[in-house]
């Protein structure tokens, strides 16, 4: 904490503390239920990168969809907290023993979702299209056989299908149907996943894209990327409010050169 | 629960046309306090289907809101704003369950979670 002294003779005290993010110690666990992991900590990683551009957004409506034991939506509710103006948040997990456990994270930081259990964001859909300011995903992205897809408790965590694409590409235009105008999504993919073609596919539907973070473990090459719709009256860009006009092209190269980088290294191992 | 969230749900069985709003079947209604922010209830107005809330309202207990859709000004009375934001927010439904005004069926709310997960044939 730093004290400092204006002009005037009064003082200003600058909270120097680093943002509160949930606390392991604090994390709820099951037996089936996914505990936060370094795909976790990337997503969050994520977050944190963009706190101020989070609480500048004001966002109204959040929403995690799969929140597993809880860390990912209690960190962004933390993030955004304030006292006059938190926004509304919703977590979902098709999981019952995931809701139950990210309920008992929430609270024991002492922050609310309101939860439900459905499979990605089903019953919302209808009322909710439109109104999701900030979207946060880590979806099973591990490349499995089809048939483990969809079987329930733990594995819905991780099963992915051919490619691990099998739910990210239910999800997608899903959160396409509930982003709001300024809405964000950041969601989480492995190398193997091909996500240069899921930015592709975004574009096509009016999003710009950009990587937050990359990672990469001995296991795996994690990237959390944030899209945002391009409208004629959104800034383009207000994403960051950064991107003029003639960058967006530049962006696209960027993102085309990080993303074929990567994805030619994962084919080499 | 809080009615924010049935204000949001619809049920999600395949074929249903008329899913909205869920009936409320209430076994255990908590309060919790929640900070008054007037920008989010503003925010939230024109959004929220109004009759459904005065009727889930009512059905948990709290039969202070109008029931005819409000005119807009009314966001300049804070003593509205307080209700709203009580209906809206504070109310839980913690025990009980939601059903399809369609074909009836159930969705159980357990732990104040409500449970939308469909059998296979209602997919």
């Amino acid at each position: 904490m730093s004290v400092i002294w204006d002009a005037k003779g009064s003082f200003k005290i600058f909270d120097d503390m680093p943002p509160r993010i949930a606390q392991i110690r604090l994390v709820s666990s099951h037996p089936q239920v996914y505990a936060p992991c370094d795909d976790s900590y990337a997503l969050v990683d994520a977050l944190l990168a963009d706190r101020k551009k989070l609480i500048d957004h004001h966002p109204t409506i959040c929403m995690e969809v799969g929140s597993g034991s809880g860390y990912v939506i209690t960190s962004l509710a933390l993030i955004l907290k304030s006292e006059s103006n938190s926004p509304h948040f919703f977590a979902t997990d098709v999981n019952p023993h995931a809701t139950l456990v990210t309920r008992d994270t929430l609270e024991a930081h002492e922050v609310h979702a309101e939860l439900l259990t459905t499979n990605i964001t089903s019953g919302l859909e209808k009322r909710l299209a439109g109104m999701v300011d900030v979207m946060v995903v880590n979806p099973p992205y591990v490349p499995t056989p089809e048939e483990e897809v969809g079987n329930g408790g733990l594995s819905a965590a991780w099963a992915g299908g051919e490619n691990g694409r099998a739910v990210i590409d239910k999800i997608l235009p899903v959160a396409d149907n509930l982003l709001s105008e300024k809405g964000w999504l950041y969601m989480l993919f492995l190398a193997a996943n091909d996500p240069l073609q899921i930015c592709l596919e975004m574009r096509d539907r009016g999003y710009g894209s950009k990587i937050v973070v990359q990672r990469s473990t001995e296991e795996e090459t994690l990237h959390v990327i944030k899209f945002w719709r391009e409208s004629e009256n959104q800034m383009e860009g207000s994403e960051g409010g950064s991107t003029p006009k003639s960058g967006s092209q530049k962006g696209w190269n960027y993102i085309f050169s990080q993303l074929s980088r990567l994805t030619f290294r994962e084919t080499r191992q | 629960m809080r009615l924010l969230t049935h204000n949001m749900l619809s049920s999600n069985i395949k074929g249903v046309i008329n899913g909205f709003p869920l009936r409320i079947e209430v076994e255990k209604v908590i309060e919790k306090q929640v900070d008054f922010n007037p920008d989010f209830l503003k925010n939230m107005f024109s959004k929220i289907d109004w009759k459904a809330l005065a009727d889930a309202s009512k059905i948990m207990g709290y039969a202070e809101l109008p029931e005819e859709v409000p005119d807009a000004s009314v966001l300049d009375s804070d003593e509205f704003l307080q209700k709203f934001h009580h209906a809206l927010l504070e109310l839980h439904l913690e025990e009980g369950a939601l059903v399809c005004p369609e074909t009836g069926r159930r969705f159980p709310v357990n732990k104040g979670i409500p449970n939308m997960l469909l059998h296979e044939d209602e997919v």
